[in-house]
């Protein structure tokens, strides 16, 4: 059906107007319409298939309303936004006339795994391409209406202008430019920079109106006539299963239709439900006051056991040892011990939550064999095939529906929830909506993994570093999907600790095992989280034992400009999925990142005693941040008094939502350092809700400020880079203004906050 | 039998009077605008006008509705309502937006009963409204903002 295909790089792009796939899209077929294939992205964080058909599509119709899918889940980064805001810009479309139409789950998009700060670094071509593509179209097609070469017209403002100054517009050109072939994408010429009108402009979200009003359907929000609500408690122990429970003592609670065991589990846990009973009611109420009578006796499993503040301990008494060598170059233990002098510390995160605002939400409908889901994922393409692994249907049986997400931060990429829906709605027979509370979503997550690191360094006479050695130890989330991964992956190394931007003459770089025995998952920034922390706090303590100022230490450290390739010292450097020669881990844009914070924060410069700042660098998802933090220090009690960041995320698309992200994420950033803390009792979570798990709010929330450095290099990622060097910016700045060093997050658990 | 008025309408309701209003009007009204956040009245996503005043509806019996006027987030219609969601609007305040009914809700409450807040005043009526998005210092921007708006628009 395809007109031409036509093969350029990364792309191939199709005219598919008269495909009866759009149809199911809920886009009218008529005007011209473009997808594009693309290759497989390889799977960062998750088993999925990336092998993809037809990609993105922008639809114009005869009215000239152009529809962009978006293939992304939008939760918070404004994705719904920035991609389809490329795409109109290379199109010379009029934003008023844009709508913006969420994609459904299809394997055809390649991988719609919103997670990993990829969006626009992996679809910001793809749409100028789109766009771009769609504009010549709409030209060629005016030239052929009126007889002229294609080089007197030009498309400008949702219209087809000819030199004269007779002009067509997009909608009245839509149909003729549908029966055009796809120019080839080598010869598309796309917009100066300087001529952007969307592209590098803030625009205000899509959605934003909607939000205000109350008028958005988040996966709460779900509902539909006859749907029964779902309450399920679920194993508290993972590896336990339901002993015995007391089915009446729910089922005679008003309100309530059925009372369902969940199915039996073991390992791997995967992406699969939990383990536990379901209350279906006709109201969530009744369905939570019913599943608080269920009475239910668990079976054991040895991570009853398992109590994380004992666990700690053992990993970091295995740091001190020499580990698994990760990366080394020279010989760092023979000149660790030919220095003038040496530094040593250990350092510990705890478990995280996500603690998303919008709790996991799922609803789902089983009608002739086939399974309809309406779900805040952040992947709708794992939720489509775990679904249908689980109930032994095809894919194709499988139809997954994106609502908004309330929070995402790596949660809502598990579709564990969705699963559960799916399960009763094939049960019942009718619409189930499963209501995660906020005790089931603190004490039923996929956790940041604890974790402890141990750094040494030696000096010599100078109090340069001659030696460094560093190690880390966490269980994996590879177990979460193997069930017997016992030792951090070089993928989750790669996350700031196997890529230290350092180069040395003599360095070690050495992992650890760890056992899970919680399910592990990626959190908003993932394994950065405990590497930055670890690392920016230890380059501050060798900068205080050379006596020198932390930046300057920094700068010794990272050395000449030059892209630094870990792999030649022995790493497996997997660099966010991503070459190095597209994106090189590159000392210069680090440097500048700190060198720009400090001179826009002013970091250097004296504060009031009992004040001071700290700073910290990383480089994450292929874009690098600098943070400095000023904080205050009174009798043991610390506000952060503000924070700057300085962001290099190469060519930015929307200003003002990678300012958003950053605030955000520094924020989740600074919710880390003083105050996140899972803990693990008997193998059972010990935190339930917003009072012991807490989060930053107004009054805590420092002013904050974002620089963004201008740059035409490819674009990185936004979501995450902000949150790594927070944690150690915050930390160096209590200790200059207190003297007191924090090593095991959160600072609550050492000072009031 | 419960009787109140929410959004200008009269509505009537014979079940559990312990259950909270959250549930009555998200699940039984299908009035999704108010959300669920916590159920513990913690994080203000659920923040509805009980006679005026902001209160958590997830701890909210239906019992302390009866003769009540109740406005959610879909029957805000204030002077000062409006300003603060042009405010939000012009500093783009918003990131997934889920907790955003229940600030504008915190917010309005606040502007209709202090016109002219400080800093301080802002912490106090938004600090029970979490936002895992972090908007905090926009949204204390759009409030001194929309008081603003307000200010001029009496003068």
């Amino acid at each position: 059906m395809f007109i031409e295909q036509l093969q350029h790089h990364d792309s191939v792009m199709h005219n598919i107007s008269r495909r009866g796939f759009l149809k199911t899209l809920g886009i009218a077929g008529s005007g011209l319409v473009l997808g594009v294939t693309l290759p497989s992205f390889s799977p960062a964080y998750a088993a999925e298939s990336g092998n993809g058909e037809m990609n993105l599509f922008v639809s114009i119709d005869e009215s000239g309303e152009v529809n962009i899918i978006c293939h992304r889940s939008e939760m918070g980064q404004g994705i719904r936004t920035s991609l389809p805001q490329v795409l109109a810009d290379e199109l010379q479309a009029d934003w008023e006339r844009v709508n913006v139409v969420q994609g459904l789950a299809n394997a055809s998009y390649g991988s719609q795994n919103t997670d990993g700060s990829r969006s626009v670094r992996h679809f910001y071509q793809t749409m100028r391409e789109m766009g771009a593509s769609a504009r010549t179209m709409l030209e060629q097609a005016a030239a052929e209406k009126w007889g002229v070469p294609v080089e007197e017209v030009k498309a400008i403002d949702h219209k087809v202008v000819h030199q004269s100054g007779k002009s067509l517009g997009f909608g009245e050109l839509a149909a003729a430019a549908s029966k055009l072939t796809p120019p080839d994408v080598a010869s598309l010429v796309f917009k100066n920079k300087q001529d952007f009108k969307y592209i590098g402009k803030g625009l205000t979200i899509v959605d934003m109106h909607d939000i205000q009003t109350g008028k958005t359907q988040f996966g709460q929000d779900v509902h539909m006539e006859g749907m029964l609500y779902a309450s399920i408690v679920r194993a508290p122990v993972v590896g336990a299963n339901v002993l015995s429970f007391d089915k009446d003592a729910a089922l005679k609670t008003p309100g309530v239709a059925d009372v369902v065991a969940m199915p039996e589990r073991s390992f791997p846990v995967g992406f699969n439900s939990l383990p536990g009973v379901a209350v279906l009611a006709s109201n969530t109420w009744s369905a939570q006051q019913a599943a608080k009578k269920l009475s239910i006796e668990w079976t054991q499993h040895e991570n009853q056991s398992h109590d994380s503040g004992a666990f700690l301990a053992t990993l970091q008494e295995r740091v001190k040892s020499k580990g698994k060598v990760q990366r080394s170059v020279g010989d760092a233990y023979a000149e660790l011990d030919k220095a003038e002098n040496t530094v040593q510390a250990s350092y510990s995160v705890p478990y995280l939550a996500h603690a998303t605002m919008e709790p996991p939400a799922a609803t789902a409908v089983f009608k002739d064999g086939q399974m309809e889901i309406w779900a805040c994922t952040q992947t709708p393409q794992s939720t489509q095939n775990t679904v249908a692994q689980v109930l032994g249907l095809e894919p194709s049986q499988v139809k997954v529906n994106v609502t908004l997400l309330g929070g995402g931060f790596g949660r809502k990429s598990k579709p564990d929830f969705s699963v559960e829906a799916a399960i009763l709605a094939k049960h019942s027979g009718k619409p189930v909506k499963v209501v995660w509370s906020r005790e089931n979503d603190i004490q039923h997550g996929y956790y940041h993994a604890i974790s402890a690191q141990h750094y040494q360094a030696g000096l010599n006479d100078k109090g340069q570093v001659s030696s460094w050695i560093q190690r880390s130890a966490f269980p994996s989330i590879g177990w979460t999907f193997s069930g017997n991964t016992n030792e951090p992956q070089s993928w989750e190394l790669s996350l700031g600790f196997g890529d230290v931007p350092f180069q040395l003459p003599h360095l070690s770089c050495e992992s650890h095992e760890a056992t899970a025995h919680a399910r592990i998952g990626w959190i908003r920034s993932v394994c950065n989280i405990q590497h930055a922390f670890a690392l920016g706090s230890f380059v501050d303590e060798v900068a205080v034992a050379a006596d020198k100022s932390t930046p300057q230490m920094w700068l010794e450290l990272i050395g000449e400009d030059a892209n630094i390739d870990p792999g030649q010292q022995g790493f497996e450097f997997s660099n966010y999925g991503e070459t190095l020669e597209r994106f090189p881990l590159d000392t210069k844009r680090l440097k500048h990142c700190l060198n720009e914070v400090i001179a826009k924060s002013g970091a250097d410069k004296p504060t009031a005693a009992n004040e001071a700042w700290g700073v910290s660098v990383h480089r994450s998802f292929v874009s690098y941040v600098a943070v400095a933090a000023k904080v205050k220090v009174d009798n043991n009690k610390v506000t952060v008094l503000e924070m700057h960041s300085a962001i290099d995320a190469g060519t930015v698309v929307n200003p003002d939502r990678v300012k958003s992200q950053q605030e955000g994420s520094m924020i989740f950033g600074l919710s880390i350092a003083l105050l996140g803390e899972i803990s693990f009792k008997e193998g059972k979570v010990q935190q339930s809700n917003y009072h012991d798990y807490q989060v930053l709010r107004m009054n805590q929330c420092p002013e904050i400020y974002t620089h963004i450095i201008d740059s035409d290099a490819v674009p990185g990622g936004v979501g995450e880079p902000g949150t790594p060097p927070v944690a150690a910016a915050v930390a160096n700045a209590i200790y200059h203004a207190s003297g007191k060093r924090i090593r095991d997050l959160p600072v609550k658990n050492h000072m009031q906050v | 039998m419960i009787s109140f008025e929410l959004n200008g309408d009269k509505v009537t309701y014979e079940g559990d009077p312990n259950m909270p209003l959250l549930w009555y009007v998200r699940d039984e009204l299908n009035l999704t605008g108010s959300k669920f956040g916590c159920g513990v009245g913690m994080c203000g996503a659920c923040t509805m006008h009980l006679n005026g005043q902001p209160v958590r509806s997830c701890s909210t019996p239906m019992a302390a509705a009866n003769g009540a006027r109740v406005t959610t987030i879909e029957g805000l219609n204030s002077e000062a309502a409006v300003a603060i969601q042009q405010a939000w609007q012009k500093l783009d305040v918003v990131q997934c937006g889920y907790c955003q009914s229940g600030q504008v809700m915190s917010a309005t409450a606040l502007l209709e009963n202090n016109k002219q807040p400080n800093d301080q005043d802002i912490d106090m009526a938004m600090q029970g409204n979490i936002c895992r998005c972090a908007t905090y210092h926009r949204i204390r921007a759009a409030i001194h903002e929309a008081s603003d708006t307000l200010a001029k628009e009496v003068s």
